[in-house]
């Protein structure tokens, strides 16, 4: 029986990137810092004793240079797994990415194809410097033949990194830094993946549908607590991967309940709140029962550590969304 | 401080086609100096046939390279099959050397993605022409690891114009060329102008070259005009890099003779007076006029020359012209290795659009 162990979910990374250059040899790791230092959030302990220099690389401190040669490594059949240290310092790969990763495999008409992962921690809330807490994925998510994936559990994320290394197209990784130490879980590591391009539903309700992902699951599960009560029934949807987005189960989840509230911690405008707000309003005019409400950052520069616990959607904010859906008369 | 590092320049014939001192010994070789000079006429003619069709709407806008055959014609010819080249769009001859058709370059510029499906044996790893500038030397620098990581006797090879070299990209894959020692060989299509900014204007190194140095690379120049200068310094570059003596970058100093492509007017910005002066140092008359030295080349066998290839480039036109449309569906077909079930319903539209727009209906 694989083994079971309680871990936080840089962690469970970690684990999941152990087992996968384990089980092939054309997984290799490259980035910042990744190698004997095992990167600045520890996520690739251990890779570089076990597997060596070949498989596990330090590259100069350049980002389109991490990005471009994933892509030319991913051509040649193997499955780069490269860490950009910051979500800010992932800039200046979109170039490669955009323009290179997500259209390789079409431009070629399947004669190349560009099976790489871009991990990179996500989100702010950990009192780092400026640039380092980032969350764009509305950017990316945008970009057609790109899969954006964003765990929210230590069990998800072992899961999920191992379907996105799997995956036989680019896969951008956001991994929220907030959930890296705080949360512990028991983790088998039993090389499992977890379904890609499907949204997880963690709690079943008939009130309402909380839709959110990554670091900010964590507020929006307490407001459903909170919310529950008072006797208001929450489901609530962990979207994990963005982009391609699984609206089928949205789509199934407010057609029950009628009200549904998006919670991000992305700035607002032209978020992925807005996507899934107007896919519902385009697919569930007649069963809504209110206006979509949406949680969000705000559209201002993402302040520094003394103010950036005010651009988080907290559970006050989340409650009180839910409540506006709820006092619409049906 | 002045920059006292010189850079090597290899030339074997000069405008005249007269050698310069000793030629190396693999030149006494007559197939292979014939098969450089018909390859040469084989990408200036159907460079000409392709900016004719693109002034008569058959193809889209085109780059041209006029001036630039011996570059390309060497560098395809000098490397092996195992090789992998990533090309940037101005590389037309070295893609025919690798087996590239003349009609997938035509389905290319003409607006179809199937340009860049070929099945070469030789090609079949080497990357579509990359557009956006300098890109594509991070990818030969991700190839070459691959080769590395493999450990395969391989080489990577891409091509880049003078322009690309003031990028990032560019300074940033020599740079890991140099610590990872990639077998990777940077050929700089040195063509003297980045559509109307001129070299001048590009960068204040003494050469192109030196960008080697600065990465702990060596670098150097070739005549790029002088098609046997090309082939060997290349040759001698891919063979020291799959031998795992590391990377070079090799800078071929030839002409952009032509407008940057089809869409520009070179007339804007450089003199008719440079342009003739360009015109004396050209690739093709160079190499003409040494074989007529040597005795292996006459008008005779020019004429047949051009004939021949000129009917084997209409068979490429015709064979572009008779090709039925691309699948509708096949801008999804190829977005992912299998289409997600989220995108169906806008695969439907699509179909749907598309198909009204190929049976004549607007609006």
């Amino acid at each position: 029986m694989a083994e079971q162990n309680t871990l936080c979910m840089v962690e469970a990374i970690n684990l999941a990137l152990h087992r996968a250059m384990t089980d092939d040899p054309d997984v290799v790791v490259l980035g910042e810092d990744v190698g004997p230092n095992g990167g600045v959030f520890r996520a690739t302990l251990g890779l570089h004793e076990r597997f060596g220099f070949r498989r596990v690389m330090d590259t100069p401190l350049a980002e389109t240079l991490i990005t471009g040669i994933a892509v030319g490594m991913a051509a040649q059949g193997l499955r780069p797994v490269a860490e950009i240290q910051f979500m800010g310092f992932i800039y200046p790969g979109m170039e490669q990415l955009v323009s290179h990763a997500s259209r390789l495999r079409s431009r070629t008409r399947g004669r190349l194809s560009c099976p790489m992962v871009i991990r990179t921690p996500h989100g702010a809330g950990i009192h780092a410097p400026e640039h380092h807490g980032e969350s764009t994925e509305a950017m990316l998510a945008h970009v057609p033949g790109l899969r954006v994936v964003i765990p929210s559990s230590p069990r998800r994320a072992y899961g999920l990194l191992l379907a996105a290394i799997a995956d036989p197209d680019p896969v951008i990784f956001l991994e929220p830094s907030r959930l890296y130490r705080s949360v512990r879980q028991p983790v088998t590591d039993d090389g499992q993946p977890l379904p890609l391009d499907t949204c997880f539903t963690l709690r079943e309700g008939s009130d309402l549908t909380l839709v959110s992902w990554g670091a900010a699951l964590k507020e929006t599960l307490e407001a459903a607590a909170r919310l529950a009560e008072e006797g208001i029934d929450c489901e609530v949807i962990d979207v994990a991967t963005l982009k391609p987005l699984d609206a089928e189960t949205i789509l199934a989840s407010v057609s029950k309940t009628g009200r549904c509230v998006v919670v991000h911690e992305a700035a607002r405008s032209y978020g992925p709140g807005a996507e899934i707000a107007a896919l519902v309003q385009e697919q569930l005019f007649h069963a809504l029962q209110a206006p979509v409400q949406r949680v969000t950052g705000f559209d201002c520069v993402i302040p520094y550590a003394r103010q950036e616990m005010a651009y988080l959607p907290d559970v006050e904010s989340i409650c009180r969304a839910a409540l506006r859906t709820l006092e619409q008369a049906s | 401080m002045p920059l006292t590092v010189q850079i090597p320049f290899t030339r074997y014939l000069d405008d005249q086609g007269q050698p310069q001192g000793d030629l190396p010994g693999w030149v006494d070789d007559p197939p292979l100096l014939l098969e450089l000079y018909r390859q040469m006429n084989l990408v200036r003619l159907f460079d000409q046939k392709c900016v004719a069709l693109q002034r008569t709407g058959q193809i889209g806008t085109y780059a041209s390279t006029l001036g630039q055959e011996a570059v390309g014609t060497a560098l395809g010819r000098a490397m092996t099959d195992a090789d992998v080249l990533i090309p940037y769009y101005r590389d037309t001859a070295t893609q025919l050397q690798r087996g590239v058709q003349m009609q997938d370059i035509l389905l290319y510029w003409g607006g179809d993605e199937r340009g860049s499906a070929w099945s070469a044996p030789a090609a079949v790893e080497d990357f579509p022409i990359c557009v956006p500038i300098a890109t594509q030397a991070c990818h030969a620098c991700g190839v070459a690891a691959a080769f590395r990581i493999r450990q395969q006797p391989r080489v990577a090879v891409t091509t880049c114009g003078d322009g690309a070299t003031s990028k990032g990209d560019f300074l940033e894959s020599l740079n890991l060329a140099g610590v990872w020692q990639l077998p990777v060989v940077f050929v700089v299509n040195n063509n003297q102008w980045a559509i109307s900014v001129p070299r001048c204007l590009q960068s204040a190194a003494p050469t192109l070259a030196h960008k080697a140095l600065a990465a702990g690379i060596p670098g150097e120049q070739v005549d790029g005009n002088d098609v046997l200068a090309v082939y060997d310094r290349v040759r001698t570059a891919i063979e020291r890099a799959r031998a795992g003596k590391g990377p070079t970058l090799i800078e071929c100093v030839t002409y952009r003779l032509g407008d940057h492509t089809t869409s520009d007017d070179a007339s804007r910005y450089r003199s008719a007076e440079e342009l003739s002066e360009a015109w004396k140092r050209e690739p093709l008359g160079r190499l003409q006029r040494f074989l007529h030295q040597q005795g292996l080349w006459d008008e005779a066998q020019e004429q047949r020359l051009h004939r021949e290839l000129g009917e084997q480039i209409n068979a490429a036109v015709e064979a572009f012209r008779a090709l039925a449309e691309p699948e509708p569906s096949a801008p999804f077909d190829h977005l992912y290795q299998q289409l997600p079930a989220g995108y169906a319903a806008q695969r439907d539209q699509w179909l749907e659009r598309a198909g009204r727009l190929a049976g004549g209906e607007h609006g």
